[in-house]
């Protein structure tokens, strides 16, 4: 039996298709979660996809942070659950303290969409143990609240204890600081990242399938621990 | 039933490029002498009952909790009338933003933003 890995869909959920794509090509089995049902149907790891939920109300992922689902990833995560949020799903992941930090309107403004290299920083959290260290990959970036802030203290914290996971490479599409694309927790089961990495998994619609070893990463180190 | 009201800004080391938007679309409308602006969410809140301080307790729970992200912004709750107005905000003094408004030009308001939330080239 391969790995099973959630998918949750909020109202206003955009990208939770393409992940469960993605979750399929990397050989895993997707499970699609519901944001009002508070069980997790026995899933092996979670993805937060991307989109708009609650329609980004109050703050983006402000609300999502309480459905009766995210109670039970909240409580897997600590517990060692593999979860990766991307784009609203980092929001999510930031407003649920999961992850330190939290992403703020991008400083010029603009809704920034493009294809955008990444730099991984930390190639041994569970979502990213494909990857070399410093392999530069291309995947789309879409949002407009995507500036990453910290206080100096938690940067200085992240940047030491190696929890920088992507770093956007050239141009820095959001004004984040230090340049960070996605952190992890302590334990490195934990992943947020801007960019969308389920949106590079196919040569057909996607500007490379850098995003691939995202999802084999997690599928590798599921497989690997039963 | 009483009336409260929860104002969160983004705290002052934190940018905030709407503000400076609307700060720099002023002088074009003619507004000259306005030289910083800082954009926050007003919650309008009614409570069952009295505002004990117990309910004001809940009020600054839920402020924590859901109307406001303490990792960027901080809140004021005041009650627009009565008594507990004096209480409040003695609890939860005015932001280091208000009290500096009309000192503070828009330089100064920024040199006090770390590199957390510069804008990057």
């Amino acid at each position: 039996m391969s790995a099973r890995v959630g998918v949750v869909t909020f109202p206003g959920s955009l990208d939770d298709v393409d992940a469960a794509r993605a979750v399929r090509l990397a050989g895993a089995e997707p499970v699609g979660l519901w944001h009002a049902d508070a069980d997790l149907h026995g899933v092996d790891a979670v993805v937060l996809p991307g989109g708009f939920s609650y329609g980004d109300y109050l703050r983006a992922g402000a609300i999502a942070r309480f459905a009766p689902v995210m109670e039970k990833i909240v409580d897997a995560a600590q517990g060692g659950m593999p979860v990766l949020g991307i784009c609203n799903g980092f929001q999510v992941l930031c407003e649920s303290h999961l992850l330190p930090g939290a992403l703020t309107r991008n400083t010029h403004l603009h809704f920034r969409n493009r294809d955008q290299w990444l730099k991984v920083v930390n190639a041994s959290t569970m979502w990213t143990q494909s990857y070399e260290t410093a392999q530069e990959i291309l995947v789309p970036v879409k949002n407009g609240e995507g500036c990453y802030v910290a206080d100096e203290r938690t940067l200085d914290m992240l940047e030491s204890d190696g929890r920088v996971v992507f770093r956007y490479l050239r141009d820095n599409p959001n004004g984040s600081a230090r340049d960070i694309a996605g952190i992890t927790n302590e334990r490195g089961n934990v992943v947020g990242l801007m960019p969308h990495p389920e949106h590079a998994v196919e040569a057909l619609t996607g500007p490379s399938t850098d995003g691939l070893g995202i999802f084999t990463s997690v599928l590798q180190r599921l497989v690997t621990a039963r | 039933m009483a009336r409260v009201v929860v104002d969160v800004m983004l705290k002052p080391e934190i940018l905030d490029p709407q503000g400076q938007a609307v700060a720099s679309a002023l002088p074009r409308l003619g507004f000259a002498g306005i030289t910083s602006v800082r954009q926050g969410k007003r919650f309008e809140l009614e409570v069952e009952g009295d505002l004990t301080p117990d309910r004001l307790d809940e009020v600054r729970r839920a402020a924590e909790t859901l109307l406001s992200n303490p990792v960027i912004e901080e809140f004021v709750v005041r009650a627009p009338e009565g008594d507990a107005d004096v209480a409040v905000l003695e609890e939860h003094p005015p932001t280091p933003f208000r009290a500096a408004a009309g000192a503070a030009g828009a330089d100064e308001a920024a040199a006090g933003v770390p590199q957390a939330a510069e804008a990057r080239p």
